[in-house]
């Protein structure tokens, strides 16, 4: 009996343990140390968004008429725009704005992308040869023209801008899926389900999805960052989110353009915000990429 | 021979520069040639200037048409000044103040060869003052006095006036007031609001959607010897920075809407003596619109509530800053003997001495109407300066009594698409008008059954009768307190429209550009056929 204990001991330790979150975190970082740094700056930008009453004192909107076109100074850390706001709290409020826009558009277009791609490739044939097609059409418009168009059509504003960057981001991701889905649809384990007379919707959401999770993930987080420059580029343009709600974009226009060589921080602070952002979701998508394809750690 | 020709010429040139120096009248002498390029902030919506009141469209489009009467070029801030352009002479009224004959040219064609005749003139103006069903006239209530327009031969028009009205001559000579062909109307008479076909001093030549409109000189032009310039270019440009640019880097020679103060500067200061800058007040204020016909504005107590959070007394030194306004004022262009004092504004929701008073009665206003936490879309015009700006400081001053806006901003077209149709809840709306003129500019507060620009959606007898009883006197007195009667209905008791701030017009041009002179409005003089470039 005590023979049987110690064996049976013997035989769990040998199974290796799952890694803990931060184990994971560690070698993650150690491996990518350019992605780590993109996590960090996506962190902030998160906390900047969820905690933003509590970082900062003044209200993103109220005009000071006494602190016009303030620069950089104890009392606003960042300096004023022209209507007297305090760009840090624009700054940090803008970040709710980013991350809004960023991530709904980018998780509905890429979800949105994920069952029309891994449908595509399920049902192939004629059906994949059309689909495929109506994707290169809108996949010939570059994004930014497409979303310049259907802002056109629905008007400006946060909803229209998410709807402008959705609809341009759902064929890139459709189309990377797919690439993923075709390989998976030969998988022995589909035609399993096939033969068990499993319907089209159960093979494609509880068989096929599942499986082309990564390429999901990673096509997701590089996109957030192109639809939070897409979100700024139509703010700057006059067609995306409209004053006084705090929009990193919104800030480099109007103000920023007439002011820019006498107060140079109402220019340069969001256009830092904006690099930072679009470089922090890059190379943490990047490196997400790195760490979850087999195919690049070969 | 040659050779001794150019040995004279140059201390000839030298002399006759020397004595131009010396005076101004020769240097002053137009120059002839050359192509002004100017630079537009927005897009016409039409090509009507009978449907429109933007500078959208006078700025590109006037320069192809001509118009009966206008305020006189060299003096445009004299608003008891006109001249002819199609007419031989101003007439001086006749049956006690009640009828104006005016002379048309002989010989004047349109741009398509066809003959401009009185029956023209006539078709023109019976279009603007009784617009049949279906078209659209922006400036009707201004002519509201007139009873009947005829035209008895080829060269008179008669116009015969329910009273007599000193308002008359300066409606009659508003700049969008452009002569249309007859037979284009009579075909189709909405034909105007998609096409371009004058007699003005230049041939429209191109329009590129977006990019720019182009005209050349026309050669069989009625006032002789002009215009000075071979044609010009209108380049749309929405930023300001843009358009400032443009300017800076000689690509435009003038935007002739205006600037704010930070523009002129910077101007100044990289162009030094290349660039002149033009000072005015501006006959134009950008007001509040609400819907009348939306809930909850249709409740006075909101809107006085929406003009009493507003603080105009505190804004304006700041605003003047970044922005083209600059004065506080009432329904009157500031400074004019029928406007209103500044005691006198005091009395009026909006304007009082402390805001704070102000704002805690707007308080218990929208308390009392039950619309405590409300919340709106205000719809602004795409247009940086002063819409924008303004829209974003009032929204501020609503934020300060707990209102809840947020701005929606459309283009030209489809700004002024939503408000003929009534689809919005409050907009920033304007009254520019051209020759300085209360009696008939207020004409834009009336209600929207008489004021074809009046876009609150409301009916009011009492203040068509007020307006009417302000135009049939010639008592200025009496005129001054009728208006204070109207002003205070349509500011404070009924609150149907409310001011934000009067505007201030800043133009830096070119010093090369000549000819040209600033008013008080921007509409006029724009037909471009006295201006010449001293290149």
């Amino acid at each position: 009996m005590a023979s049987t204990e110690t064996a049976s001991a013997t035989v769990i330790e040998d199974i290796p343990r799952r890694p803990t979150i931060l184990a994971t975190l560690g070698a993650f970082s150690r491996e990518n140390p350019l992605g780590a740094c993109g996590g960090f700056i996506v962190i902030v930008m998160i906390v900047m968004a969820f905690f933003a009453p509590w970082l900062t004192s003044y209200d993103p909107t109220a005009n000071d008429f006494g602190a016009m076109l303030a620069p950089p100074d104890g009392d606003h850390f960042l300096g004023t725009d022209q209507f007297g706001r305090d760009l840090l709290s624009r700054i940090i409020y803008g970040a709710r704005t980013a991350l809004l826009v960023g991530f709904v558009s980018s998780f509905v277009g890429c979800f949105l992308g994920l069952i029309l791609g891994v449908t595509s490739a399920y049902f192939g044939g004629r059906f994949d040869l059309l689909f495929q097609r109506v994707m290169d059409v809108f996949m010939a418009f570059p994004l930014i023209i497409l979303a310049l168009a259907v802002v056109a059509i629905f008007g400006t504003g946060v909803q229209n801008v998410i709807i402008a960057i959705t609809i341009p981001v759902i064929p890139r991701a459709a189309r990377i899926v797919r690439a993923s889905a075709l390989a998976i649809r030969e998988m022995p384990y589909v035609d399993a389900a096939r033969a068990n007379g499993f319907s089209h919707s159960r093979i494609i959401f509880r068989h096929m999805m599942p499986n082309v999770m990564a390429p999901f993930l990673i096509i997701l987080t590089a996109q957030v960052g192109q639809a939070i420059l897409i979100e700024a580029s139509l703010s700057y343009l006059g067609l995306g989110v409209q004053e006084p709600i705090p929009a990193w974009g919104l800030m480099l226009r109007g103000g920023a353009q007439e002011y820019a060589e006498s107060a140079p921080w109402v220019a340069i602070f969001p256009g830092l915000a904006i690099t930072l952002a679009v470089f922090g979701f890059n190379l943490f998508g990047d490196a997400l990429r790195d760490w979850l394809d087999p195919k690049m750690k070969t | 021979m040659k050779f001794k020709t150019s040995l004279l010429a140059v201390p000839l040139a030298a002399a006759l520069a020397v004595a131009g120096l010396a005076n101004p009248a020769v240097a002053q002498t137009p120059k002839k040639g050359g192509i002004l390029k100017f630079v537009v902030p927005d897009e016409p919506p039409s090509f009507d200037g009978h449907k429109e009141t933007t500078f959208a469209l006078i700025h590109p489009i006037a320069p192809f048409y001509s118009v009966l009467i206008r305020p006189d070029s060299a003096d445009p801030s004299n608003s008891s000044k006109f001249e002819c352009d199609i007419c031989t002479e101003m007439p001086t009224s006749t049956d006690g103040g009640k009828q104006y004959t005016f002379k048309i040219r002989k010989g004047l064609k349109f741009h398509d060869g066809s003959p401009l005749t009185s029956a023209d003139v006539l078709a023109t103006f019976q279009r603007i003052i009784f617009p049949k069903e279906g078209i659209s006239s922006a400036r009707k209530a201004q002519m509201s006095m007139v009873e009947s327009v005829t035209a008895p031969d080829a060269e008179t028009v008669v116009f015969k006036l329910k009273r007599p009205s000193g308002a008359f001559i300066p409606a009659l000579a508003a700049p969008f007031h452009f002569i249309y062909s007859k037979a284009k109307l009579d075909a189709d008479p909405r034909w105007y609001e998609q096409n371009v076909m004058g007699s003005g001093p230049f041939i429209f030549d191109i329009r590129e959607a977006g990019a720019r409109v182009t005209g050349k000189r026309n050669p069989n032009y009625h006032h002789a010897g002009q215009p000075y310039i071979d044609g010009f270019e209108a380049i749309f440009a929405k930023t300001q920075t843009l358009r400032v640019q443009a300017i800076r880097g000689d690509q435009a020679v003038i935007e002739f809407r205006g600037f704010p103060p930070k523009s002129r500067d910077d101007l100044v200061a990289a162009l030094g003596k290349d660039i002149t800058v033009q000072e005015s007040d501006w006959n134009c204020v950008l007001l509040i619109t609400p819907n009348h016909e939306k809930k909850p504005f249709d409740d006075a107590r909101v809107r006085r509530a929406l003009t009493l959070a507003v603080d105009r007394w505190g804004g304006a030194p700041a605003l003047s800053k970044i922005a083209i306004v600059k004065a506080v004022g009432g329904i009157v262009f500031p400074g004019h003997e029928l406007a209103a004092t500044k005691e006198e504004l005091q009395q009026i929701a909006g304007y009082g001495p402390d805001i704070t008073k102000s704002r805690d009665e707007a308080r218990r206003l929208l308390k009392e109407a039950g619309v405590s936490n409300l919340k709106f879309t205000l719809t602004n015009r795409g247009v940086d300066q002063p819409y924008t700006i303004v829209g974003t400081w009032l929204i501020d001053q609503w934020k300060q009594v707990g209102i809840e806006v947020t701005q929606k901003v459309e283009s030209t077209g489809p700004f002024y698409a939503q408000l003929n149709s009534g689809a919005f809840d409050v907009t920033l709306d304007f009254n520019c008008q051209s020759v300085v003129n209360p009696l008939s500019d207020t004409a834009k507060f009336l209600p929207s059954d008489l004021a074809g620009d009046q876009y609150g959606r409301f009916k009011d007898p009492k203040l068509a009768e007020l307006h009417d009883a302000m135009n049939g006197t010639d008592d200025v007195k009496q005129q001054r307190t009728l208006m204070r009667q109207y002003e205070k209905r349509v500011l404070d008791e009924e609150a149907h429209n409310f001011i934000s701030l009067w505007w201030y017009r800043i133009i830096p041009h070119r010093t090369y550009l000549k000819g040209w002179k600033a008013g008080p409005s921007h509409y006029f003089p724009n037909q471009l056929d006295q201006v010449w470039l001293d290149k």
